[in-house]
């Protein structure tokens, strides 16, 4: 048991420490240009990077995950918002689940 | 005066937490199906209930949980579980340290306690945000997911399954639904945001797919993508003072 807690105790600690690291040095604003800009586009890179194509295998069938992806991608550009794009892809892969890629 | 002073930035802060409260509310509906699986995985490897639990409260992260947990199973050496789980988890110190420049002035401490909630998505919601974002509005968005996820957790932990097995599998896809409805909008307003976009998912294809650089930890290419991709938006479209 005691080897059990160990690694939940580890695992915490790593995932904290990257979280709390970078926010807990950085105290002054950043002047370079570039680097604001960078931080700027920080977030539609990670989005970006962890959507595609980890997308395709979110579901236990990758036909269903595509066509997840396409009805999140519509939704999105009519810029329906989190709750509906999210449940949208979710009954659109379910769909297909149920009857088309079994 | 110091009074009313004091009165309205209380009001101020409620205001602020009620906003990220209200914005947290998806992510967290969004967390449950996912911590679920995660419940039902951990418990079903073998992982006692209430360590199954203990980990998403001191955790919080989704990758992180499956691999450790998969490796705590697996009967995996405290090195290799610690060392996985910090290589899944090196984002966030990109995101740490972009949400670094976006907070309001405070304190270490209260610096420690939001740090603790950044995931994928509150980092992304926040950061969204106009202008800088305050203590209790970073707390008021972290609530709802960090008990959403505790709740998915339980329940995961404690049923054999209440959802039939496809509708837990397709509720995996709800999450990347989630980040696509957010970068979707912002790509259509702005070219600078759409190339940011385009060039991280090609390095992020390209570490999936191509000869050699398909080893590449999940860890690693979106970090290694996003940085990527953030160096170009600051090279081709650098941002004027007036804009930040």
């Amino acid at each position: 048991m005691s080897r059990l807690l160990m690694a939940v105790f580890l695992m915490a600690a790593v995932t904290y420490i990257p979280r709390v690291f970078p926010i807990a040095v950085f105290t002054r604003k950043i002047e370079s240009r570039f680097f604001k800009s960078f931080l700027y586009y920080t977030p539609f890179a990670v989005l970006g990077a962890m959507t595609f194509p980890g997308i395709l295998w979110a579901t236990s069938n990758f036909y269903g995950s595509l066509v997840g992806l396409v009805v999140a991608l519509i939704l999105a550009y009519h810029e329906q918002g989190l709750m509906k794009v999210a449940l949208g892809a979710v009954l659109a892969v379910y769909i297909c689940e149920l009857w088309i890629f079994r | 005066m110091v009074n009313h002073r004091f009165l309205i930035a209380r009001k101020n802060e409620i205001s602020d937490f009620n906003r990220g409260i209200k914005q947290g509310i998806p992510i967290a509906l969004g967390y449950i199906p996912v911590s679920f699986t995660f419940g039902l995985m951990a418990v079903n490897g073998g992982i006692p209930v209430w360590i199954a639990i203990l980990i998403s409260l001191t955790n919080l992260t989704s990758a992180g949980q499956f691999a450790g947990a998969g490796l705590i199973i697996a009967n995996a050496s405290l090195f290799e579980i610690t060392l996985t789980t910090f290589v899944i988890n090196i984002r966030y110190m990109l995101m740490s340290l972009s949400l670094s420049q976006k907070i309001t002035q405070m304190p270490l401490f209260k610096k420690s306690m939001m740090a603790f909630g950044i995931t994928d998505e509150t980092f992304a919601v926040a950061s969204l945000e106009k202008g800088e974002v305050s203590f209790a509005y970073m707390m008021g968005l972290i609530a709802c997911p960090y008990w959403g996820w505790a709740l998915g957790t339980v329940l995961g932990a404690v049923t054999t399954s209440v959802l039939s097995e496809k509708l837990q599998s397709s509720m995996g896809v709800a999450l990347y639904a989630m980040f696509i409805a957010l970068f979707v909008p912002a790509s259509k307003k702005s070219k600078a945001a759409l190339v940011v976009v385009v060039v991280a998912i090609f390095w992020s294809s390209v570490f999936k797919w191509a000869p050699y650089l398909n080893q590449t930890s999940s860890g690693w290419s979106i970090i290694i993508a996003a940085i990527i991709a953030a160096t170009t938006g600051g090279i081709l479209f650098p941002r004027k003072e007036d804009e930040f």
